[in-house]
C-alpha cells in the first residue's frame, strides 16, 4: 500500500464580481491532480511558477483548502478528518519551507523553534524536551550551543538545517520540501541537498519535493511528475521524464534548461526553436480546444502522459 | 582581437560599516572588447553586483569610496562630476536589472518609460520618438507593439516585462550594457527565451555586454569570456569554452562540482567547506579560498597571489591550483558548521 494517494485533488478559488459579489467564476490552481507515493521514496513535482505545484503540497498538509478530491495518507482519508483526528494523522506529514530568511520565527531561539511541534503534540518534561533537541541539533550538523542563538546569526544554509531540524522534531513519515534550496548559493545548496539524502536514510523519510529546478529534481528524486495548469502534464520515473519526454511542454521546460557544454550551445538553441515551430503545428494534439491538458494516459508501467 | 570600449583598471569599490571603509570589490582589472559577451561569474557577496554599481556610478557617494580606474570613450568614469555621468549613463552605458518588476515604474507607461531616455540623450521629436519606440518593442520580441506601448508594467508578464527592460536599455544605442543578473527573477521557459533574445539582439547592436550571474548554465550558453570572482577578487579569467573543459582555480572546480546537473544522479555532490567570509572578517593577506580548502598545504599558496597567465587569455589567481585535488568522500560525518 503507498504511504501517500492523492486522488483527483482539487483546489479552487471563486472569483466574485457583479452584484452582491457573487461568484462568477472559479480559478482552477489544482484542478485533478492524482499521483502516488511509495514509503521511503523521492517523488518530485516540477512546474513554472504559477502551475500549482505548491498549492497541491499546501492542501496536502492542509494549509490550503482542497475544494474536491481525496488525499489518502497510511490509509486514512485526510480530506474526510476534521479537528483533532486530523491533527494526529497531520502530525506525521511535515514541511520545509522555501525561504529561510522568513521561515523561522525571529524573536525565538533555536531552541523555542525546534521545540514548537514537541509542545503541540508530546507532553515532555524541560529535561526531555533539552535532550531531543540537542540530539536533533546534532544531527543536522549544526553546534550544540547554538541552541541559544536567533535566527539572525545564522547564514543562509545554517538556517535552513534549523528549519529541518523542526521538520524532523516529531519523526515525520512524509516531508514535503517545498523549493527547500531556491533561496540558497549553489555550494550552499549542494550542502542542504547532501544532507536531505542522508537523513532520508537515517529516518526512512519520504519525500515530496516541490522545485522548479529540473537539475536539482532530476538529481534528487526516483519519480516526476511535471504540472501545468494546475494539472500533470507527464508523470514517470526520472529517465523516463528526462530522456524520453513524450508532451510537448515536458519537451520544452527541458529543453530551457540551460546547457553545461558551451560547444552544445546553437544545437540546444534550435531545439527550442524547433519546439516552438512545434507548438503551432501540434498544439491540438496536446491541449483540448479550452487550452486544458487532457487526462494521464500510460504508455509503459511507469510512464504516463496527457494525450488525446 | 576586437576593439577594447570598457576598460576596468584595479577598481577598489569600498563601503562604509561603521566608520571603517572595506573593500567590496578589491582591485578588480577587465576590459571589454567591442561585439563580446564577457560574463562576471560568483555566489552572492562576492562584489560581483558591487562591481557593475561602480562602473555605472550608481551607488551612494556618501558611503562609498571609489579608486582605481574605469576607461571608456577616452575618460576614467570615476572622475566625473554627476551631471557630465549622466551624459555617458542611459546613453552609452545601459543597464538591465534583475527584477523587472522593480526596474519599471508602475505609474508610467511602456511607452513612455522606453522614451524617457531618449528624451535625456537624443535630439528626436515626439513622432520620431514613438516610431523608435515601437520598433525597439518590435525588436525585443514583443508582437503586439501598438497595443503594449499604452500599457502599464502590472499588465505584463515577467517574460514581457523583462522584455522592455532591454528595450529601455537599448534606446539610445548603448556601447556598453552591463546585464545584473537579467534571468535570475524568471521561469526557466522564459530564462530560455530571454537568453536567446539577447544573443540575437548582440549579434545585430555588436556592443560588449558585462552579464553577471550566478548560474554557470546561462554562462555556457551565453558567454564569451567568463572572469570568477571570490571575495572581491577575480580568481580566473578565460574563455568560456576552455572555463568549462580546464578549470583550474580550486574555486572555479568547487563551483562545477557543486552543480547537480553536471553529475549523474544519486552521487554526492560537492560541499566547499566553511562558509563565504563578510567583507568584514575577511583576511585580506595571502589566497582568499584557502581557509575552504584547509587540506591544501600553505607553501601551496602564494603569499601575495597575482593572476597568472597560464595559457593565452587563461588567467588563475594564486600558485595553489598546480597540485589541488579534492580530498577523499567522507561519508556518514556530519558537516559541523561552526558559527
Amino acid at each position: 500500500m503507498s504511504l501517500l494517494n492523492v486522488k483527483e485533488l482539487k483546489v479552487h478559488y471563486p472569483i466574485r464580481g457583479g452584484f452582491f459579489r457573487r461568484v462568477v467564476d472559479q480559478v482552477r490552481a489544482v484542478d485533478g491532480v492524482s499521483f502516488e507515493l511509495e514509503a521511503g521514496e523521492t517523488y518530485g513535482l516540477v512546474g513554472e511558477s504559477g502551475c500549482g505545484k505548491t498549492t497541491t503540497g499546501r492542501a496536502i498538509i492542509g494549509l490550503n483548502h482542497a475544494t474536491g478530491g481525496e488525499i489518502i495518507f497510511n490509509g486514512k482519508n485526510l480530506s474526510k478528518m476534521r479537528g483533532v483526528d486530523r491533527r494526529a494523522s497531520v502530525k506525521d506529514i511535515q514541511m520545509i519551507f522555501q525561504d529561510p530568511y522568513s521561515s523561522l520565527n525571529v524573536r525565538k531561539n533555536v531552541l523555542s523553534i525546534i521545540a514548537e511541534p514537541l509542545r503541540n503534540f508530546e507532553r515532555m518534561s524541560p529535561g526531555e524536551e533539552l535532550k531531543r533537541i540537542q540530539a536533533l541539533v546534532d544531527r543536522v550538523g549544526l553546534n550544540p550551543e547554538s541552541i541559544y542563538k536567533y535566527p539572525h546569526q545564522f547564514s543562509g544554509g545554517q538556517r535552513q538545517r534549523i528549519g529541518i531540524a523542526r521538520a524532523l522534531a516529531l519523526n515525520p513519515k512524509l516531508i514535503i520540501a517545498d523549493e527547500p534550496v531556491s533561496a540558497l548559493d549553489v555550494s550552499v545548496q549542494a550542502q542542504v541537498l547532501n544532507f536531505m539524502q542522508e537523513i532520508q536514510k537515517d529516518f526512512n523519510l519520504t519525500y515530496l519535493f516541490i522545485s522548479h529546478d529540473l537539475g536539482i529534481i532530476k538529481h534528487m528524486c526516483d519519480r516526476i511528475g511535471i504540472m501545468y495548469r494546475g494539472r500533470f502534464v507527464e508523470e514517470g520515473t526520472a529517465s523516463d521524464v528526462y530522456n524520453n519526454p513524450q508532451h510537448l511542454y515536458t519537451k520544452r521546460l527541458i529543453a530551457a534548461i540551460p546547457e553545461m557544454d558551451p560547444e552544445k550551445r546553437f544545437e540546444k538553441m534550435h531545439l527550442r526553436q524547433s519546439i516552438n515551430e512545434a507548438y503551432k503545428t501540434d498544439y491540438n494534439t496536446y491541449f483540448d480546444q479550452n487550452g486544458r491538458m487532457f487526462d494521464l494516459k500510460s504508455i509503459s508501467d511507469t510512464h504516463s502522459v496527457a494525450v488525446q | 582581437m576586437a576593439k577594447p570600449v570598457l576598460e576596468i583598471e584595479n577598481l577598489r569599490t569600498s563601503f562604509n560599516i561603521k566608520g571603517n571603509y572595506y573593500a567590496a570589490v578589491d582591485g578588480v582589472s577587465l576590459t571589454v572588447h567591442e561585439n563580446e559577451i564577457i560574463a562576471i561569474v560568483g555566489e552572492s557577496g562576492c562584489g560581483k553586483s558591487a562591481l557593475a554599481l561602480s562602473v555605472m556610478g550608481l551607488h551612494n557617494d556618501k558611503n562609498t569610496k571609489l579608486e582605481g580606474q574605469v576607461n571608456f570613450k577616452e575618460q576614467n568614469l570615476l572622475s566625473l562630476n554627476r551631471s557630465k555621468w549622466n551624459k555617458v549613463r542611459g546613453k552609452d552605458l545601459a543597464m538591465i536589472f534583475q527584477d523587472p518588476l522593480t526596474a519599471l515604474n508602475p505609474l508610467s507607461t511602456i511607452g513612455r518609460q522606453i522614451e524617457e531616455p531618449m528624451d535625456y540623450h537624443l535630439n528626436l521629436s515626439s513622432t520620431a520618438k514613438k516610431k523608435r519606440t515601437l520598433e525597439l518593442l518590435r525588436r525585443v520580441g514583443i508582437k503586439d507593439e501598438q497595443r503594449i506601448y499604452k500599457q502599464y508594467p502590472h499588465e505584463l508578464s515577467g517574460g514581457m516585462r523583462q522584455r522592455v527592460v532591454i528595450a529601455i536599455a537599448l534606446a539610445c544605442d548603448p556601447i556598453v550594457l552591463i546585464a545584473d543578473e537579467p534571468t535570475t527573477a524568471l521561469d526557466v521557459t522564459i530564462q530560455a527565451q530571454i537568453m536567446d533574445l539577447m544573443k540575437e539582439l548582440q549579434n545585430q547592436i555588436k556592443s560588449g555586454i558585462v552579464l553577471i550571474t550566478h548560474d554557470l548554465g546561462v554562462v555556457a550558453e551565453m558567454a564569451d569570456r567568463v572572469a570568477v570572482m571570490y571575495a572581491g577578487e577575480v580568481v580566473e579569467i578565460a574563455e568560456v569554452r576552455e572555463l568549462f573543459v580546464n578549470p583550474l582555480h580550486p574555486y572555479t572546480r568547487s563551483l562545477l562540482n557543486s552543480i547537480p546537473s553536471n553529475l549523474s544522479d544519486k552521487e554526492r555532490l560537492h560541499v566547499i567547506e566553511g562558509i563565504v567570509p563578510s567583507i568584514q572578517n575577511l583576511n585580506r593577506t595571502g589566497c582568499r579560498f584557502a581557509p575552504r580548502i584547509p587540506w591544501v598545504p600553505n607553501d601551496e599558496h602564494e603569499v601575495s597571489p597575482i593572476l597568472h597567465e597560464v595559457e593565452t587569455g587563461h588567467f588563475v589567481r594564486c600558485t595553489c591550483y598546480k597540485n589541488f585535488h579534492f580530498p577523499e568522500e567522507k561519508v556518514g560525518e556530519p558537516n559541523y558548521v561552526t558559527t
